[in-house]
C-alpha cells in the first residue's frame, strides 16, 4: 500500500467518506433552499456552479449527495456479495449433480452484459431507489458468485478438505470452516474493488432515469436534471461528473492496490538491516589450480542470510558432493556458484573458475565452461521447442556453429547422454522425467564443460531412473574429466558417487570429508545424519535414530554452534562462540577420528 | 498374512476415465499389521490407498476394512492454515461431548504422537515439517479408525526428522493395534517400518510377502532392480 496509485486512492476515498458524513449537515438546508428568483443561473459569485431549476445551489447540491451516492453503493455491494458469495458457494454443500447444474447457472450469468442485468433487475424490483440499488447489487453477483466458485474449487482439491470429508465432517461445515476462511482474503479484497463500479452503475441508471427520484438527489440525478442545459451552462454538470469520477476513481485505486498488495508474494525484504554474520574460519580453498574455487561465499536476502561464508574448492576432475537438510544453503550456493542467485539477493565473497572471477566471464564462456542441472528437468526445458532445435540453440549462440552443424552436434550429445538421436524431434513433454533429465544433461555438454553443477538432479526420478542418471554422470566425469558438484538431500547418493563430502548446516559447512570417511565423521550433526538414514541393513528391532529439534530457518540462526540445540555433546561454549573450522570439522567437541571399540554411537 | 477379521481386498480396479491406474489388486492386511504398498510412479501404489480412504471410486471387493483413515505426503497442504492445531485435531472427534471433554481428548491425542500441550494454540505454520505430520497422524487417530493409510508420509521431510515420524507409526501400532497400508517408494523406509510389503508396477502386485523375504530373497526381476537401486552409504 506505498505505491503512489495506492495513496492516492485512499485520499480520494477519505475526502469521500468525510463529506459522506458531514456533507447533508453542512450544506443539506442550502442544497433544498428554493430560490424562484434565480433560477436555471450559470456561474457567478453566489453560485460557483450556478443552480437548478428550482434556484438551488449547484455545488452544495454535490456535496450533500454524496452521503446518499455513497450509502447506495454500499447497499448495492452488499446485496451482491451476499448474492454471489451465496451462490458461488452453493456448489459446495451440494451434491456433485446440483454443484454442476450450479456451476452452470453461475457461468451463464457471467456471460450477460452487466448494464442489461442491472436494468432488467432495476425494472423488476420497482422503479425508483431501490430498483436502482436491487439492479447494481444482482449485475455485481454472477461476478463474483464465479470468483467464488473458482476460489472454492480450489481449496476443496486441498488435502485439509479431503481429510476433513474423511473424518465425516459435514459439506456445510466444510464451507465455513475449511473453505471459506481460506478464500475470506480475496473476496474482500474483490468486494472492495466493486464500490467503486457500484458508484458508477448507480450514478448511469439514475443518469438515465431509471434511478433516484426527486425529492431525493444523487450524484447521477444531479447529472440527469442538468445533462438538457449542459450546451449553455457547461459547469451546472461539473459538479456531480467530478464527484463521481473521484470517489469512483478512489474506491477503484483502493480495491486494486490491495488486491496487488495480497497477489504479491511475501516477498523477502528488499532494503532490510544487513546482517552482520560472523564468518568464522572456513574450510581452505581448494590446492592452487582447482578449477573451481569458492571463497567466503555470503548470500543474503535483506536481513536474512542463508549462505553464511562458505569456502572449498574443487579440482579439475573432481566429483564432490555437498549434502545437507532443507535450508541448509545447499541450493543457493549451487546458484551462486552458476552466477544465478534471484533478485533482490545479494553475493559477498568470490567465486573462481579456472582462476577468473565469475562475473568476469563472458555469458558464451559461462555457458560453455559450466553445465547447470536442476531438479526439475521441465523447467530448464522450453516446452514450445523440440528438445534437438532446443539444444542446438546452445551451439549456435555460444559457439558459433552453423544450425545443420549445431544441430548435428545436438543428436550427438543426445546420444550419448542415452537419449536415442530420434528423439530430438520430441517436445519436452513426450519425454520420461529421466529422459528429460538427461536431455537437460545433454544440454549443458554442448559446450565442452569442465564443470557440471548439479542440484537435486535426480530427487524427482524414480530410484531406478535416478541410478541411471547418476551412471551417466558418472561416466562423463570418467570419460571427459568433467568436475561435478553434486548436491543432495541424500548423504548416501551423494556418498556413492563423490569422493569428498562438504556438509552444511544453517548456511555453513560443518565438514569436510572423503565419503568413505562418512560412517565415522567427526561433527555430531554428520554422525547423527548417518545414522538416521534407513538402509536396507538397518536393524529392525531398534527405533531409529533421530536428531530432535529442526534446523534453524536462515532469519533465526543462533549465536555460537547453530548446531547446539540439537547437540548431545553441546556445552555452554557452543551457545556462544562459533567454532572455527580446523582439519575438516567446525566442532568444539568432535568426535575422535576413528570411533573407539565400544563408544556409545549416536 | 493370516485371516483373522483384518481387510482384505479382492480383484481392485480403479480407472481415471480411460487409464486403468490399479488392475485387479488383491491383498489382506491382518489386524495390527503394517503392509508396505512399493513401486515408482504410476504404479498405481496411490491410487491403491484413495481408493480404500473413499476418494475415489473402484471396483473390486473389500472387506473388513472398518473406519479408515488417511495421512497424506504434503504436511504443509494437509493442514487447514487457518484453524489452530487443537481445532484440527478435534475435528475428528465428532460434535458428541461437551467442548471440555473434546478438548482434553485433543490434548490426549497431541500426547499421542508427542508432542506437548502448547502446541494446541498455534498455528500450523509455526510447526516445523515433522511436528506437521505428527499433528495429521493425530487428527486421524481421533476418528479411531482401525485403519491408517499413510501415503508416502515422509518423503516430504527431512532425514533427519523423518526417522521420528517412523519410530512413531511403529509405536502406534503396537499400542493402539492398527492395521497401517504404508504406501511408499522407498524400500529401506518399507523394510524398516512393514511387516509385509507388495510391489506393485504397472498397476499390479507383482510381488509380495514379509519383508524380510521379499528383501532378502526377491523373487521378481523388478524388485530386484528396486533393491538394486536403493543408494548405499559407502
Amino acid at each position: 500500500m506505498r505505491t503512489l496509485s495506492a495513496r492516492v486512492g485512499l485520499a480520494l476515498v477519505a475526502v469521500t467518506l468525510v463529506l459522506a458524513v458531514v456533507g447533508p449537515w453542512v450544506w443539506g438546508e442550502e442544497a433544498v433552499r428554493f430560490d424562484p428568483l434565480h433560477t436555471l443561473e450559470g456561474h457567478s459569485s453566489a453560485h460557483w456552479l450556478g443552480t437548478d431549476d428550482g434556484g438551488r445551489d449547484m455545488l452544495a447540491r454535490t456535496l450533500a449527495a454524496t452521503r446518499l451516492s455513497v450509502w447506495l453503493a454500499f447497499l448495492a455491494t452488499l446485496i451482491g456479495a451476499c448474492l454471489g458469495v451465496t451462490l458461488g458457494a452453493l456448489p459446495s454443500v451440494l451434491g456433485p449433480r446440483g454443484a454442476r447444474a450450479v456451476t452452470a447457472v453461475i457461468n451463464g450469468l457471467v456471460a450477460i452484459p452487466v448494464l442489461l442485468l442491472a436494468m432488467f433487475a432495476a425494472l423488476v424490483a420497482g422503479t425508483g431507489t431501490t430498483g436502482a440499488v436491487v439492479g447494481i447489487g444482482v449485475a455485481s453477483a454472477p461476478g463474483l458468485a464465479r470468483l467464488t466458485r473458482t476460489l472454492a474449487a480450489g481449496v476443496e482439491g486441498a488435502d485439509y478438505v479431503l481429510a476433513a470429508r474423511m473424518l465425516g465432517t459435514g459439506r456445510l461445515r466444510v464451507l465455513t470452516r475449511h473453505v471459506l476462511p481460506n478464500i475470506a482474503e480475496p473476496l474482500i479484497l474483490s468486494v472492495t474493488a466493486s464500490l467503486g463500479y457500484a458508484l458508477l452503475g448507480l450514478a448511469t441508471l439514475s443518469l438515465l432515469g431509471l434511478g433516484v427520484r426527486p425529492p431525493e438527489y444523487d450524484w447521477g440525478r444531479l447529472l440527469h436534471d442538468a445533462l438538457p442545459r449542459v450546451y449553455v451552462d457547461p459547469e451546472v454538470i461539473a459538479g456531480p461528473a467530478l464527484a463521481v469520477a473521484v470517489a469512483g476513481i478512489g474506491f477503484t485505486l483502493v480495491g486494486e492496490s490491495l488486491a496487488r498488495a495480497a497477489a504479491r508474494a511475501p516477498v523477502p525484504p528488499g532494503d532490510g538491516e544487513e546482517a552482520d554474520v560472523p564468518l568464522g574460519r572456513s574450510p581452505r580453498p581448494g590446492p592452487s589450480g582447482a578449477l573451481l574455487e569458492v571463497r567466503d561465499l555470503t548470500v543474503s536476502f535483506g536481513g536474512v542470510t542463508p549462505v553464511r561464508g562458505v569456502s572449498f574448492g574443487v579440482a579439475p576432475g573432481e566429483v564432490v558432493g555437498i549434502v545437507g537438510e532443507s535450508g541448509s544453503g545447499k541450493s543457493l550456493t549451487a546458484l551462486a556458484v552458476g552466477g544465478l542467485v534471484p533478485y533482490p539477493g545479494r553475493v559477498r565473497g568470490s567465486v573462481l573458475l579456472e582462476g577468473r572471477p565469475l562475473l568476469s566471464l563472458s555469458r558464451s564462456e559461462l555457458g560453455t565452461r559450466l553445465a547447470m542441472v536442476f531438479q526439475d528437468p521441465m523447467a530448464a526445458l522450453n516446452p514450445a521447442l523440440r528438445v534437438g532445435p532446443q539444444l542446438a540453440e546452445t551451439g549456435t549462440v555460444h559457439l558459433g556453429l552453423t544450425r545443420r552443424s549445431a544441430l548435428a552436434r545436438a543428436v550427438a550429445r543426445l546420444e550419448r547422454t542415452g537419449v536415442p538421436g530420434a528423439r530430438a524431434r520430441a517436445h519436452p513433454h513426450e519425454l520420461s522425467g529421466g529422459m528429460r533429465q538427461r536431455a537437460v544433461i545433454a544440454m549443458g555438454l554442448m559446450g565442452d564443460p569442465r564443470l557440471i553443477v548439479a542440484d537435486e538432479p535426480t530427487t524427482a526420478l524414480d530410484a531406478t531412473v535416478q541410478r541411471r542418471v547418476l551412471d551417466l554422470l558418472a561416466e562423463i566425469n570418467a570419460a571427459s574429466g568433467t568436475a561435478a558438484l553434486l548436491i543432495s538431500h541424500d548423504i548416501a547418493v551423494v556418498s556413492s558417487r563423490c569422493s569428498r563430502v562438504l556438509v552444511m548446516y544453517a548456511g555453513r559447512i560443518v565438514e569436510e570429508l572423503p565419503s568413505d570417511a562418512l560412517r565415522s565423521a567427526r561433527h555430531p550433526y554428520t554422525r547423527a545424519l548417518v545414522a538416521s538414514v534407513p538402509t536396507l541393513d538397518t536393524d529392525r528391532a531398534e527405533p531409529l535414530a533421530t536428531i530432535p529439534g529442526a534446523q534453524p530457518a536462515p532469519s533465526d540462526v543462533p549465536a555460537g554452534c547453530a548446531f547446539a540445540p540439537r547437540c548431545a555433546r553441546a556445552t555452554s561454549l557452543c551457545t556462544t562462540a562459533l567454532p572455527a573450522f580446523e582439519s575438516g570439522v567446525a566442532c568444539h567437541h568432535p568426535h575422535e577420528e576413528r570411533p573407539r571399540a565400544g563408544e556409545e554411537e549416536w | 498374512m493370516k485371516d483373522d477379521g483384518g481387510l482384505r481386498v479382492s480383484g481392485m480396479r480403479v480407472r481415471y476415465g480411460d487409464l486403468t491406474a490399479v488392475d485387479g489388486v488383491s491383498f489382506t492386511i491382518g489386524k495390527g499389521e503394517i503392509l508396505g504398498l512399493v513401486g515408482e510412479s504410476g504404479s498405481g501404489k496411490s491410487s491403491v490407498g484413495r481408493a480404500l480412504a473413499g476418494l475415489v471410486p473402484y471396483e473390486g471387493d473389500v472387506t473388513g476394512a472398518g473406519p479408515t483413515q488417511m495421512v497424506f505426503q504434503d504436511p504443509y497442504g494437509s493442514l487447514n492454515p487457518r484453524l489452530r492445531i487443537g481445532d484440527a485435531v478435534a475435528e475428528g472427534l465428532g460434535r458428541g461431548g461437551t467442548r471440555a471433554v473434546r478438548k482434553a481428548e485433543g490434548l490426549r491425542l497431541l500426547g499421542l504422537v508427542g508432542l506437548d500441550e502448547g502446541v494446541a494454540g498455534r498455528y500450523p505454520r509455526e510447526l516445523s515439517g515433522g511436528q506437521r505430520q505428527r499433528v495429521a497422524l493425530a487428527r486421524a487417530l481421533g476418528a479411531r479408525p482401525s485403519l491408517l493409510i499413510a501415503d508416502e508420509i515422509t518423503s516430504a521431510l527431512d532425514v533427519s526428522v523423518q526417522g521420528a515420524v517412523l519410530n512413531l507409526v511403529r509405536e502406534l501400532r503396537g499400542r493402539l493395534g492398527l492395521s497401517v497400508l504404508f504406501v511408499s517408494h522407498d524400500l529401506a523406509v518399507v523394510r524398516y517400518v512393514c511387516d509385509a510389503v507388495a510391489v506393485m508396477r504397472e498397476g499390479r502386485i507383482v510381488e509380495s510377502g514379509t519383508v524380510e523375504h521379499v528383501t532378502e530373497h526377491p523373487g521378481h526381476e523388478y524388485t530386484k532392480a528396486l533393491l538394486d537401486a536403493v543408494p548405499r552409504l559407502r
